[in-house]
């Protein structure tokens, strides 16, 4: 430690210049920055543990606890658990003993239809954007060009012949149905990001290994696939997203078994012709939203590893 | 680009005549499956005759693999999968909805005939049903400006915050990325809540302050307001996770050796920062921008267009569902994809230009 260094610097708020990390004083900022930016979803949390009368209480209530006085009285309820359980069973009709709801079939169907058809999706969409990065083929750009296209009409204008092949072919309600539809639905995606990842790449490595006499198959495993890690957390995080959370293709084309939740989230919000049940709707979405939250957390480590592992680049 | 290896390639197989038998012959194959699926099509009732073209379309595909590998055709082979299941369940529909579009179809009713351009002429020049086209078609440009130039710079700005390591970066991270991970069910309809009048809460903070009643959505710049806010505030993760993937990818010795150099801040953006996030910018703007002319189920729950925020997208789900006029809705759908499609070029085409000058 040089002998000029403040205290501020010792405890870590030192002006960085893009080499060192920097300290706690950048954690402090972001999160200020972060916590504002999280705000409507800790609302909508909040929302899930308030007891149902206070859903639309003015004032609004704001926190669970009054966190040692600082929040007044009357922004403050009593936290509860009974939204959540009322998700899975709840009185459907007025006097009625408390029926299933259905709801862990949707959250089982949500998880295996989403995870299906993005992990299907990752692993075509990469040998493509592999195929379309080291072995263009005549019209290249044009077949990508394509292929972004099937992304950029709305779902609606797709969704009429879907509707009919999938009653011609007897794939409509079926998992397999709605699986293939998501895997289309993210392939544009997963092999346009795919493929700017490995245009990034260096061929030098790859080069010498064919030289050496590496079989292509050996060259994507062993020397590409491992440098664009950072690349299939990223495109499998964003996929999984989108799809967890689609709405028009599932209300469309899953059947009542095969229902996921978002369908399933509209239907029990504003069913009964009495608006929507907010402390309802919270908790359902607090509940939809732990699975994607911890596989995003999870991925992170890799989102943020970085394209490369210290290879050369172009 | 990649330069192809000076692999020692060994002599190639003739191509098989034509009614040679094996395993590669494609012409053979396309040919019996031709005949074959016309055949069943017209003698067997449709049920058979559907599984038995299925059958001829897999041989045929499968002869056309083994002739892919045999001949070392690996880009073929590679996007094949992947251009088969988009063809079936994206390419195939979109191509006969561009065929509806050309007749006078109802999808609830029986009647269907050809009317060629006239459903674009129609939804282009009618009296009554243009205006409604062009004027959602103007305020959906509005909202891809607004959305997208939101989205992208504060995207821009968080993944700033985020580029350098710090103590309990990831935990923060996690908290931003959160709106996007949302069911828009789920927020659209809890912003109609932040925003209502009577209980929401950017009312009461606002009414507290300056008194009298605040209404959000009661003319049509907070509407706008409202939903493009809503938007951004969804997906301006997106952004920023693609940005950051970038800003982590640079080497840190360029830094270092800017540093020794003593290189100002701008410029070190410019030069050594920027080449590497360009490509991720690029693909976050394009997907953004297509997402934007998309925008509808936040307009839904939160105007269901009214206060002039009709757009596009809504209009045209208004169009195809709710009035069951499918091939209207097919024609001005194709006039949107135009018409993204032109930008999207124009896009690319820019984002090329400055590569090459690089």
């Amino acid at each position: 430690m040089a002998a000029d260094t403040s205290i501020w610097q010792r405890i870590g708020f030192h002006r960085s210049f893009g080499v060192a990390e920097a300290g706690w004083g950048r954690t402090l900022a972001v999160a200020g920055v972060s916590f504002v930016y999280f705000l409507p979803v800790l609302f909508i949390i909040f929302t899930a543990i308030k007891p149902q009368a206070l859903a639309l209480s003015v004032p609004p209530t704001l926190s669970p606890t009054s966190l040692f006085g600082l929040i007044p009285d009357q922004f403050v309820f009593t936290p509860t658990l009974e939204n959540f359980s009322s998700v899975f069973s709840r009185v459907m009709t007025g006097g009625g003993q408390p029926e299933p709801t259905g709801f862990d079939r949707f959250f089982f169907n949500s998880i295996v239809i989403a995870s299906a058809s993005v992990l299907l999706a990752l692993v075509l969409g990469t040998l493509a954007a592999y195929g379309f990065s080291r072995y263009p083929l005549k019209g290249n750009d044009t077949y990508l060009f394509i292929i972004l296209t099937t992304r950029m009409l709305p779902a609606i204008v797709v969704i009429i012949p879907v509707i009919l092949m999938f009653r011609a072919v007897g794939l409509s309600g079926s998992y397999l149905g709605i699986i293939l539809l998501y895997t289309a639905f993210n392939l544009a995606f997963t092999i346009w990001m795919m493929k700017s990842f490995f245009d990034e790449l260096s061929t030098d490595v790859e080069d010498a290994a064919r030289i050496d006499g590496s079989s292509g198959t050996r060259v994507f495993f062993r020397i590409c696939l491992p440098q664009v890690v950072a690349g299939l957390a990223a495109t499998f995080v964003f996929g999984l997203i989108l799809t967890w959370n689609e709405f028009l293709f599932a209300l469309l084309v899953t059947g009542p078994d095969t229902r996921t939740v978002p369908v399933a989230m509209n239907q029990a919000v504003s069913s009964g012709g009495r608006g929507t049940d907010w402390t309802l709707l919270a908790a359902i979405e607090t509940l939809f939203l732990i699975p994607v939250f911890l596989v995003t957390f999870f991925l992170q480590e890799h989102l943020l590893r970085g394209v490369t592992f210290g290879t050369v680049r172009k | 680009m990649s330069v192809m290896p000076p692999v020692p390639v060994p002599s190639l197989r003739t191509s098989p005549t034509l009614l040679e038998i094996s395993a590669d012959n494609w012409r053979l194959a396309s040919l019996v499956g031709v005949v074959v699926s016309a055949l069943a099509v017209a003698a067997l009732p449709a049920d058979v005759a559907f599984w038995i073209v299925g059958v001829m379309v897999a041989l045929v595909a499968a002869a056309f693999v083994v002739n892919a590998y045999r001949r070392r055709y690996y880009g073929g082979l590679l996007v094949s999968p992947a251009i088969a299941v988009l063809f079936a369940m994206n390419i195939f529909p979109l191509l006969w909805s561009l065929g509806l579009s050309f007749f006078a179809y109802q999808s609830n009713r029986q009647s269907i005939w050809f009317v060629g351009l006239n459903n674009y002429i129609k939804v282009l020049t009618n009296d009554i049903a243009a205006a409604d086209n062009w004027h959602a078609l103007i305020n959906t440009g509005m909202f891809v400006v607004l959305t997208v130039s939101a989205q992208m710079t504060v995207g821009f700005m968080l993944a700033m915050l985020f580029a350098k390591q710090f103590p309990l970066r990831k935990y923060l991270l996690i908290l931003v990325l959160t709106p996007m991970m949302l069911s828009v069910v789920a927020s659209g309809v809890f912003f109609t809540y932040y925003y209502d009048p009577t209980f929401g809460v950017l009312s009461y903070v606002i009414n507290s302050i300056a008194g009298g009643q605040f209404i959000l959505m009661d003319s049509k710049a907070g509407a706008v307001a409202g939903i493009v806010f809503a938007d951004a505030w969804m997906w301006s993760p997106f952004v920023m996770l693609l940005v950051l993937a970038g800003l982590v990818s640079v080497p840190k010795y360029l830094y270092e050796a800017a540093a020794i150099d003593r290189v100002s801040a701008w410029r070190r953006f410019w030069t050594i920062t920027f080449p590497y996030i360009r490509g991720l910018l690029m693909l976050a703007l394009l997907f953004r921008t297509i997402e934007a002319f998309k925008l509808a189920d936040l307009v839904i729950l939160l105007t269901k267009g009214g206060n002039d925020t009709m757009t596009i997208s809504y209009h045209l789900i208004r169009i195809a569902n709710e009035q069951n006029k499918t091939s209207e809705g097919a024609a001005i759908s194709y006039i949107m994809l135009f018409m993204v499609i032109v930008l999207t070029n124009l896009y690319l085409y820019l984002a090329n230009r400055r590569t090459r000058e690089s």
